[in-house]
């Protein structure tokens, strides 16, 4: 079943600026896609798009059998809550003025009818909910306190990770989630995805410049390049068939 | 706290802070207690006893009535620094909320409050304060309002622009993609942002309030004699400048202190602040 398709989608900036040019494509629920390409081929733009942060001028974006129409609060809700979002820089998406616990616990505070699985007994403080959450992306439940400025990269996009999968969502959308950190780290944070994917059953939708973290983490990659989508592609036929030009430029770069 | 201010400002070597903060206790004790410190009354004329010079029964002699002109200085500094603060709250009260819808919000609703905010701010605020204080005739309530509709502009202008890079950041976004309302977003990643710049400017800000009470006071369009407001004291002592000087000399003392601590105190904050942040020493 198809958790996610988007059909057609057209997104125009201004007069001689088009991010997206009729963009289809749909996402199966439980599996991992990869959204490759350079900078400016639209990616980010996409992204934005599908979390509702931007609207669009054509095409149809459909959740779950339901269409999503972008800036209506109602069904933004119910949708936000199923779509999580982690962006690129690790560093900007936690606010350096609030500890560690609070930016955790945003999400949750919005949907207080909501009670994820994780929490298995009733009465836990904040500070108690966000210590296990922690836990879950495999950080020390003292950082609870610490504030963004006292954390590794490697860490904040942990913490960053944390928040968006407390609401339990069926799609987590990944904008570079890597792209901030240095090579060690960015394996950590794939092999995590991974991890959380398989436990909790989510969707991934993985954006990102760098062909070798989607060949790690997808099992199906489509290529954008300029807004266009130019080819698509299973991970096991990366080699086996002939590739379109330009995802051939985008292997040879990444030296695959 | 405040020796903790002092501590941490003293070993960063920020003086203006701790003058500010020094001068600010003093001026404060002395609006608060001094009245009753000084056992004359400010409005009790003596015409016995016009213009003395200091002694120890009117420390700092006596004004063209024979009023005590200290006791007039403490009463007038609750005046005129109550005034100038109230004036600043309040501007800040307008100001800041239309700042930050305006600027959150955006599209149309951004428009019209800035053309309004364009429009006040075309006019010199001094000859727009005139003019509404005559219109409405010159006391020290419509003075208040004149001051208020003059600077609410002012914070309502930084405070947009303030927003305008703040909900950039991508923890706004991260807000709003975790379905906070715009009002838990502001409340939560924007206003602790934008609190410190209004801090400071409302420190410096106060001090020229005060100068602004005082300069209408003395032009006659804000306290009416015989209120002891320092500007009015000014305007009062004009007539006897050459023979007694001291009757101009104190009040500008005074309002000299004031408007220096309020603006020691907002250079030392802004450096406080900045160094916080990280944006380098003073």
């Amino acid at each position: 079943m198809s958790i996610l398709v988007v059909d057609n989608l057209s997104k125009q900036y201004s007069k001689n600026l088009q991010a997206l040019k009729q963009l289809s494509f749909s996402l199966e629920q439980g599996e991992s896609l990869g959204v490759v390409g350079e900078s400016g081929s639209g990616k980010s733009t996409l992204a934005r798009i599908l979390i509702g942060l931007e609207s669009y001028q054509e095409g149809a974006i459909t959740f779950q059998e339901s269409p999503i129409a972008p800036k209506k609060r109602a069904p933004l809700r119910a949708y936000r809550k199923n779509v999580q979002m982690i962006f690129q820089d690790a560093a900007s998406a936690l606010n350096p003025k609030l500890p560690i616990w609070k930016s955790l616990l945003e999400p949750l505070k919005n949907y207080s009818e909501f009670t994820p699985s994780f929490i298995e007994v009733d009465g836990l403080s904040d500070k108690d909910i966000a210590e296990k959450l922690l836990g879950l992306v495999g950080l020390d439940s003292n950082l609870a306190d610490r504030y963004p400025g006292e954390l590794s990269g490697g860490q904040k996009q942990r913490v960053n990770i944390a928040r968006a999968i407390s609401l339990e969502p069926s799609l987590l959308i990944c904008d570079e989630p890597t792209a901030s950190l240095d090579v060690t780290v960015q394996v950590q944070i794939l092999t995590l995805l991974k991890e959380l994917q398989q436990q909790l059953n989510i969707t991934i939708l993985f954006i990102s410049h760098d062909i070798r973290a989607v060949t790690f983490l997808c099992e199906r990659i489509i290529v954008l390049k300029e807004g266009s989508m130019v080819d698509q592609f299973e991970l096991d036929d990366l080699y086996k068939s002939r590739r379109n030009s330009y995802t051939k430029a985008l292997l040879d770069a990444a030296s695959l | 706290m405040k020796t903790a201010v002092i501590r941490t400002s003293l070993s960063l070597g920020n003086v203006n802070l701790v003058l500010g903060l020094l001068l600010a206790v003093f001026i404060t004790s002395v609006t608060l207690i001094g009245g009753s410190l000084v056992p004359h009354d400010p409005f009790q004329v003596d015409m016995g006893n016009r213009l003395q010079n200091s002694s120890s029964i009117h420390w700092l002699g006596t004004d063209q009535l024979g009023r005590d002109i200290l006791a007039r200085l403490v009463y007038g500094a609750k005046l005129t620094i109550g005034l100038g603060t109230v004036a600043i709250v309040v501007a800040i009260l307008i100001g800041v909320p239309v700042g930050l819808i305006s600027g959150y919000i955006g599209g149309k609703v951004d428009a019209i409050l800035m053309r309004i905010v364009d429009g006040i701010l075309s006019f010199p605020d001094f000859i727009l304060a005139i003019a509404i204080a005559g219109i409405l005739g010159p006391n020290l309530t419509n003075l208040l309002i004149a001051i208020v509709l003059v600077r609410w502009i002012v914070y309502a202008r930084v405070v947009r622009g303030l927003v305008l890079t703040e909900k950039q950041k991508e923890y706004v976004l991260v807000s709003q993609t975790a379905n906070s309302s715009s009002l838990k977003t502001i409340r939560m990643h924007i206003l602790p942002q934008v609190i410190p710049d209004i801090i400071v400017m409302a420190a410096i800000d106060v001090g020229k309030v005060i100068l602004l009470v005082s300069s209408f006071s003395y032009i006659g369009l804000g306290a009416q004699p015989p209120i002891p407001e320092w500007g009015a004291m000014l305007n009062d002592g004009r007539s006897y400048f050459q023979v007694k000087p001291l009757l101009m000399v104190y009040p500008g003392i005074a309002i000299m202190l004031t408007v220096l601590c309020f603006n020691l105190l907002g250079d030392g904050l802004k450096s406080h602040y900045d160094i916080r942040r990280g944006r380098g020493r003073i």
